[in-house]
Order: C-alpha cells, then sequence, then structure tokens
C-alpha cells in the first residue's frame, strides 16, 4: 500500500469562495442540487450529500471580543468551513456495506464501486457524520472518493487544487497532523485560543480521520458531531444481545410446547 | 452589555442552522418494517413447526411450515423491493462479511428461505418427507436467528434511538415475532391443535411489553422518539394492540371470535412497533439534538 493520503482543512484561512465545490462538482461530474434558497447564511447547499462532496458552511457571529480603547461591543466574526468525507480509519460505511462496493483503496481512502453498490442504504445510516448519500434517481450511494482517479494518476484532487488559500491541503497524513499541530500552536499563541484540531487524533472514535479540520469553535457549529463513534464499535456486544434473544425466542417456543402440556401425547381430541 | 449581544444563545445544544448532522435513513414503507415483521414471523414460525413436529402436533406443524416459507418469501420480496437497485440483489452474495449484519442477515434469510420452503413444499406435496423434516430441523438453528438479527441490522447505525436500543431491540423484535408466529398459529389451526403457538402468542406479547417500556425508559432522551410525534403514537397503538391481543388470548377459551380478534390485534401490534421503529429512527436522525447532546454529555465539558 502507498502511504495514507488526507486531507488538512484549515478553516482559518478558508475565505467561503466555494471554488472546491464547484472543482469537486465540474471534475466528478456531479448533478446540481436544485435552486434552493435556505434563506439563513451565504450556503444554499446545507450539507454533504449524493451529489455534493465538498460542502462550505458560512456562520456569521457575533461574538464578543472586545476592542482595546473602543466602546463598540465586539467584533463579528464569519467562519467558513469546507466539510468532506473523512474517510476515516474505522469507517463504519464501509464496515456494514453488505456487497463490498466500498472499499479501502492503496491511498487508505475509502470509494465506492459504482457497479457493485445494489443500494441497499446501509452506509447511509451508518455513517456518523451524515456524508453518504444514496441517489434516490440512480438508486445508488455516492460520496467524496478524494479523487481516487486523480490520485492514480498522480494529481492533487480537485478541491485541494481549486482552493486558493491552502486552506484545503491535500498530502501524507502524517505530514499534515505535524503541520497541523504547528499552525494551531500558531494560532493560540497569536491569541486565538478558540483554534482546535478536529478528527485528527488516532485515538478518537473513528480511529483518526484521513480528513481532518481546523476549527474555530465546537465542530456541532459547523454541522460536525462533537464525539463520533464507529457504530460498529459495539457490533460484538449487539450480536450477543441479538443471539440472547434468539435463545430466549428458542426457550420461549419449548416452554410453550411443554406448558400446553404437548408432550403428555395424543393430539387428536386433545382438550384443555 | 457585550454578553447579551451574543447571537449564540446558551442554548442546551448548538448547531449548524439546526441541521441534522446525520442522514436519515433511507429505508421505505412499508418495505422495511413489513421485511422485518415477515422475517420475524418466519423465523418464530420455524421454530414452532420443529417442536411441534416434536411432539407430534401434526396440524400445528403443517401452519407453522407453511408460515415459515411464506413469511422468508415474502421478507426476501420486501428486502430486494428496498434496494436503490433490486437487479442488483445478488451483490449481496458476492462476500461473507462478518462486520456487515446485513451480509449476515442476507445469507441467514438465504438459508432461512431455502430451508423453510423445501420444508413446507414437502409438508403439502408429501414428496420426500425425510428431506422436509431435515430442513425443518435446520431452521430450528436458522429461525430465531432470523427474528433477532434484524434488531443488529437496524442497531448497528449511527442513528441514536436505534444504536443506543441495542440492547432491548432484539428483545423488542423477539418478542413481537413470538407474538406474531403464535398469532399466526392460531389463526390458521383449529383451535385443539393451537395450545401451543396461544401461550407463544401470550409469552411474546408480553416480552414485547416489557421490552418496549424498559427500552424506552433506559434511554432516556435518545429514547424521546419512541414517545413523541407519529413515531410515539404508533408505539403506543403497538403496545395497547399487544397488550389487548395477548390478553384476549389468553382469555379466549374456545370462542373464535376473541381468538380472531386476538391473532389480528397481534398481528396489527407487531407491525405498528416495526413501523414505529422505523419512524422513531427517522425523527431521531432528523433531530441534531439526539446525536449533539448525547455526545457532549459523553465527552464532558465542552472543549
Amino acid at each position: 500500500m502507498a502511504e495514507r493520503m488526507g486531507f488538512f482543512t484549515d478553516t482559518s484561512v478558508c475565505i467561503g469562495c466555494k471554488a472546491c465545490q464547484v472543482a469537486c462538482k465540474e471534475w466528478n461530474q456531479l448533478p446540481d442540487d436544485g435552486f434552493v434558497f435556505e434563506a439563513n447564511s451565504y450556503d444554499n447547499t446545507g450539507a454533504l450529500g449524493a451529489n455534493t462532496w465538498r460542502h462550505v458552511a458560512f456562520i456569521e457571529q457575533s461574538r464578543p471580543v472586545p476592542l482595546e480603547g473602543s466602546s463598540d461591543d465586539g467584533v463579528e466574526r464569519w467562519l467558513m468551513s469546507s466539510d468532506v468525507c473523512k474517510h476515516c480509519t474505522h469507517a463504519a460505511c464501509l464496515d456494514v456495506c453488505p456487497t463490498g462496493a466500498l472499499f479501502r483503496t492503496e491511498f487508505g481512502t475509502v470509494v465506492i464501486q459504482e457497479d457493485i453498490c445494489n443500494g441497499c442504504g446501509y452506509c447511509v445510516s451508518a455513517c456518523p457524520y451524515g456524508v453518504i448519500e444514496r441517489r434516490e434517481d440512480d438508486g445508488r450511494a455516492w460520496k467524496c472518493t478524494m479523487c481516487y482517479d486523480r490520485q492514480r494518476g498522480g494529481l492533487e484532487p480537485a478541491c485541494a487544487k481549486a482552493c486558493p488559500t491552502d486552506s484545503i491541503q491535500f498530502g501524507p497524513l502524517d505530514e499534515l497532523r505535524e503541520r497541523a499541530e504547528e499552525r494551531v500552536e500558531r494560532l493560540h499563541a497569536d491569541g486565538q485560543a478558540e483554534a482546535r484540531l478536529y478528527g485528527e487524533s488516532p485515538d478518537d472514535g473513528v480511529g483518526g480521520a484521513g480528513a481532518f479540520f481546523l476549527l474555530l469553535d465546537q465542530p456541532e457549529v459547523y454541522g460536525l458531531p462533537p464525539d463520533p463513534v464507529v457504530t460498529t464499535r459495539d457490533l460484538p456486544s449487539m450480536w450477543r444481545w441479538a443471539g440472547a434473544a434468539a435463545l430466549s425466542v428458542a426457550g420461549a417456543v419449548v416452554v410453550a410446547f411443554a406448558g400446553s402440556g404437548a408432550f403428555t401425547g395424543s393430539r387428536k381430541g386433545r382438550r384443555r | 452589555m457585550t454578553r447579551e449581544r451574543s447571537m449564540v444563545p446558551e442554548a442546551e445544544f448548538r448547531s449548524y442552522y439546526g441541521r441534522p448532522v446525520i442522514k436519515a435513513p433511507v429505508w421505505h414503507e412499508p418495505h422495511m418494517p413489513a421485511y422485518l415483521y415477515a422475517g420475524g414471523l418466519s423465523g418464530v414460525s420455524s421454530a414452532m413447526a420443529v417442536m411441534a413436529g416434536f411432539t407430534g402436533n401434526d396440524r400445528l406443524e403443517r401452519t407453522a411450515r407453511v408460515a415459515a416459507a411464506i413469511g422468508a418469501a415474502a421478507g426476501t420480496g420486501f428486502l430486494i423491493a428496498e434496494l436503490g437497485r433490486p437487479e442488483r440483489f445478488l451483490n449481496m452474495f458476492r462476500v461473507f462479511k462478518p462486520t456487515s449484519p446485513m451480509s449476515m442477515g442476507s445469507w441467514l434469510l438465504a438459508a432461512q428461505g431455502g430451508l423453510s420452503a423445501v420444508a413446507a413444499t414437502t409438508e403439502l406435496t408429501r414428496i420426500l418427507p425425510a428431506v422436509g423434516d431435515a430442513a425443518a430441523l435446520a431452521t430450528g438453528l436458522t429461525g430465531p436467528l432470523t427474528a433477532t438479527y434484524t434488531a443488529v441490522v437496524v442497531a448497528d447505525t449511527a442513528v441514536p434511538a436505534w444504536h443506543e436500543a441495542y440492547r432491548e431491540l432484539p428483545f423488542l423484535f423477539a418478542g413481537s415475532a413470538l407474538a406474531s408466529a403464535g398469532a399466526v398459529g392460531m389463526l390458521a389451526t383449529p383451535r385443539a391443535q393451537a395450545g401451543p403457538a396461544r401461550v407463544m402468542a401470550v409469552m411474546g406479547a408480553a416480552v414485547e411489553s416489557v421490552a418496549s417500556v424498559v427500552m424506552e425508559r433506559r434511554l432516556g432522551l435518545v429514547g424521546e422518539p419512541y414517545r413523541l410525534g407519529k413515531a410515539g403514537g404508533r408505539m403506543r397503538a403497538a403496545r395497547v394492540l399487544t397488550a389487548g391481543g395477548g390478553l384476549l388470548a389468553s382469555v379466549a377459551g374456545r370462542s373464535r371470535t376473541l381468538t380472531a380478534l386476538s391473532g389480528l390485534a397481534l398481528t396489527a401490534g407487531a407491525l405498528c412497533t416495526r413501523f414505529g421503529v422505523l419512524e422513531a429512527g427517522r425523527a431521531s436522525a432528523a433531530d441534531p439534538k439526539y446525536t449533539i447532546v448525547p455526545q457532549r454529555q459523553r465527552q464532558g465539558q465542552p472543549r
């Protein structure tokens, strides 16, 4: 296997240009999402989905950041963040896929083979980030491939290529993690105490994300789950409980026959 | 002054414009709940057929074998219809994948469907009865698993109302399946031979009722979708029908009307439970509260 590749999305330098979203649509030939007016921000896309593999979130905040020597109450803050599939180390979508359509590539990413997917929809409910979705007119599940085709050709993914501020950085995951640590330290030194990394730790509930982020507020503000856990972590436990229930069913049926005196002999014309 | 101007309210939780964090389950009505019901009916009917065979209850054995075969076939039909690409159903058998409950379930359902079809066919045609008996005996193993594995399919998701209920859901489905098979046994077998089916129906109704209450109580906030809105209505209807049906089954005696009413109520109750569980899952996914608040709580203080 080649080196594990990833995305580091540094939202502190995102300018909300949506070049990533457009580049992704263009390269991957994604269908349009219709003309929706959300009426809450510069974001009319809303969320990642079958036809949106990069999604830029916009959050306008008036936060109490006092300005020295001014009577002004504070400054406005405008958060922008380009969301994407996390390409989890422990990927629930990959675990639960019953056909093997989802697989782990040589770059450590998670990709759907569209000629295999039978549209069972299990991955959709399994993803703790709400990334993967079924295209209803097509019947199959779709999500970011981290431009598997471009990577195979030695190119960086379309979104990272198009990003004018290097908010989206693509590279070997280990390198990105180091770079992210340095960046967050610098931001802290500059007084941005709220800067934090999200998804960078191999000890989190998904074993670390292949696409991680530098955020300036709590993850849920960006629509991200604060503490995602791969659902299959509890699978052995689930099977134990289901096994116990199956045994109970078998036991109940035996008891039902014993209890109704069925073991006592002849049935024909038997009266209770 | 500055604090009051904050546009971020001191709410219980924060979110991105109230949008859901996870995607809602794509599974449809009536396909998915009907598949859960049919699988449960088939699985427990198989166990009933095995025991009826052991005890020489020929009439009940016949009913149970046929119900098991019809249930498995119907369940498979609903499962295929549910797929986005039904023509690719056979892709379910490309791999044998223990990490995927749906993969394991597909293999299980294939075994249960095949075996129960053989058992029912030989029962009705009297061709190769020994083969049929062997097949029926094997469904004694696949049956109870068929009735409960669906709880793992549902629980092994990021949907909070499903995932957090992974302890109770198998028992809820098991009770529901016992009641379903008991109900069919009661409805389709002469009273004199239907005694065990009746006991199963009563036991199933009791297990289903208890599991449902325990699940809701233990889940707390995450269990809210089982109490509210459309899902809440379905779960309440399920409880009334199941408890009523179970009670009727225990007092029906020789009354055909009461027996029929009981069987229908239990069947309706089992269906309501499955439709309610699907709806609760949807509601649980739609409101970011159920995803964010429990995650925050287990994390302790906000970072």
